[in-house]
C-alpha cells in the first residue's frame, strides 16, 4: 500500500472538509475544529492500514472534532454571546439554515452535513456516524424534512 | 429530468475561506515536527524546480520534466507519506540556487539528506559533491578511478542518471572521455547551460 502525499489530501478535500467543520462548529470553533482535525490526521497519517477510502477517513476524524465542540458549546450553562462570530458566520455561511441544521438531533445535524457539504455517498456517511447506510439515508431525509419546517424557502 | 429542490441547493451552496486556516494547519504541522518531507518549486535559467527537504536537509531536487505527482509520490513511498507543500522550509535552498544561478556561489553550504541513495551510487555522488569542484569537469572514467573502481565507469554513469539531487550534486560536470556532453536527467540544454555559467563565472573564484 502507497499512500499518497498528505498535501494531495489536503488540495483534493481540504475545502470541503472546511466548510463542514464551519457549518457544522460556527466560524471561530469550526476554525479550530478544522486545524486540528488536519494536525490529528497528519499525525496519524503514516499508521494508517486502509488507504481505499482517505476522504471517509478525513470527515471521520473532521466530525469527531466537531461534536467535541457541539458538546462542550452545549454544556455551557448559559449561552455565550459571540457578537464577532455572528457577524463572520453571516459573511461566510448561511446563518439561518446552518443554525437550523445545529439544532438538529445529532445524527441528523452530522448526516446533512456529510451529504450536502462533503459530498459523501450514503454508505460512507453510515461509517462516519456508525450506523447503517439505510440508517444514514434516513437520517438525512428526516433532517431535510426537520429543516423545511424551520427555515423560509 | 432534474429537479432542483431550493433546500439542497442552499445547503450545498455553502463556501467558506480556507485558505488562513491551512496556513494556520501548516504553522501547527511545522510547530509539531508533523512535515516530514517538505516541498516548494523554484524558478531558474534551466526551468521550473522542484525542491524537497527532510529535516536532515535537501533530499531531492527534480527539473520541469519530470513529473510532480510522481516525484512527489516516490518521496511518500520512500521517505514518509506526511509531505507536504512548506515554502518557508525551502527558504535557504531556494537562496542558495539563486545564489549559484546568478553566478555569486561556487559551493553549497545547505545541508543534505543522502536517504534516496545507497551503496556505490552513494559513495560516486559523495565523491562527485566532494571533490568534483565548480568549473571544472570530469570523465566518467575518471570518476570511477576516483572511487577506487576504474573498470565501472558504466555504474557510474547509472550513479549520475539517478542522482536524486541534481545541480547541488554536480552531475553535469561529469563529461564522457574526450568531452562529449554524455546524458543528463535535467536534458542537455540545462548541462550546457550549467557548464556554460560555472565556465563563465569560474574565474571569480
Amino acid at each position: 500500500m502507497n499512500l499518497p502525499p498528505f498535501q494531495q489530501l489536503l488540495d483534493a478535500h481540504g475545502a470541503d472538509l472546511h466548510r463542514f467543520c464551519v457549518a457544522q462548529a460556527g466560524p471561530h470553533q469550526g476554525a479550530d475544529c478544522f486545524q486540528e482535525a488536519v494536525v490529528s490526521a497528519l499525525r496519524s497519517y503514516p499508521d494508517l492500514l486502509d488507504d481505499r477510502n482517505l476522504r471517509g477517513w478525513l470527515f471521520t476524524i473532521a466530525h469527531r472534532k466537531a461534536l467535541d465542540h457541539h458538546r462542550a458549546t452545549a454544556r455551557r450553562p448559559v449561552p455565550v454571546p459571540d457578537l464577532p462570530e455572528r457577524g463572520a458566520m453571516a459573511a461566510t455561511v448561511d446563518g439561518e439554515l446552518w443554525g437550523a441544521v445545529g439544532r438538529l438531533p445529532e445524527k441528523q445535524r452530522g448526516a446533512i452535513a456529510l451529504r450536502y457539504l462533503g459530498d459523501l455517498p450514503y454508505a460512507d456517511i453510515g461509517v462516519v456516524l456508525g450506523c447503517s447506510e439505510a440508517a444514514a439515508r434516513q437520517n438525512v431525509r428526516a433532517g431535510l424534512a426537520a429543516l423545511r419546517q424551520e427555515v423560509s424557502p | 429530468m432534474i429537479t432542483h429542490d431550493p433546500l439542497e441547493e442552499r445547503l450545498r451552496g455553502t463556501t467558506t475561506e480556507s485558505s488562513a486556516d491551512l496556513a494556520a494547519v501548516l504553522a501547527r504541522a511545522d510547530a509539531g515536527g508533523l512535515i516530514d518531507v517538505a516541498y516548494a518549486t523554484a524558478d531558474s535559467p534551466v526551468g521550473r524546480l522542484l525542491v524537497a527537504a527532510t529535516p536532515l536537509g535537501l533530499v531531492r531536487l527534480a527539473f520541469d520534466r519530470e513529473d510532480d505527482d510522481e516525484v512527489l509520490g516516490q518521496l511518500a513511498a520512500r521517505v514518509s507519506p506526511r509531505v507536504l507543500e512548506a515554502p518557508g522550509r525551502l527558504d535557504e535552498v531556494r537562496r542558495e540556487l539563486d545564489e549559484y544561478f546568478a553566478g555569486g556561489r561556487d559551493h553549497f553550504e545547505l545541508p543534505l539528506d543522502w536517504r534516496l541513495s545507497a551503496g556505490f551510487r552513494k559513495t560516486v555522488l559523495e565523491t562527485l559533491y566532494a571533490d568534483v569542484d565548480y568549473g571544472h569537469t570530469v570523465s566518467y572514467l575518471e570518476l570511477a578511478t576516483m572511487v577506487g573502481n576504474p573498470k565501472a565507469s558504466r555504474a557510474v554513469g547509472t550513479a549520475m542518471a539517478t542522482n536524486p539531487i541534481p545541480i547541488v550534486v554536480p552531475c553535469h560536470r561529469v563529461l564522457r572521455t574526450g568531452g562529449q556532453l554524455g546524458g543528463y536527467g535535467g536534458g542537455l540544454p540545462a548541462k550546457v547551460k550549467l557548464l556554460e555559467l560555472e565556465r563563465g563565472h569560474s574565474v571569480l573564484f
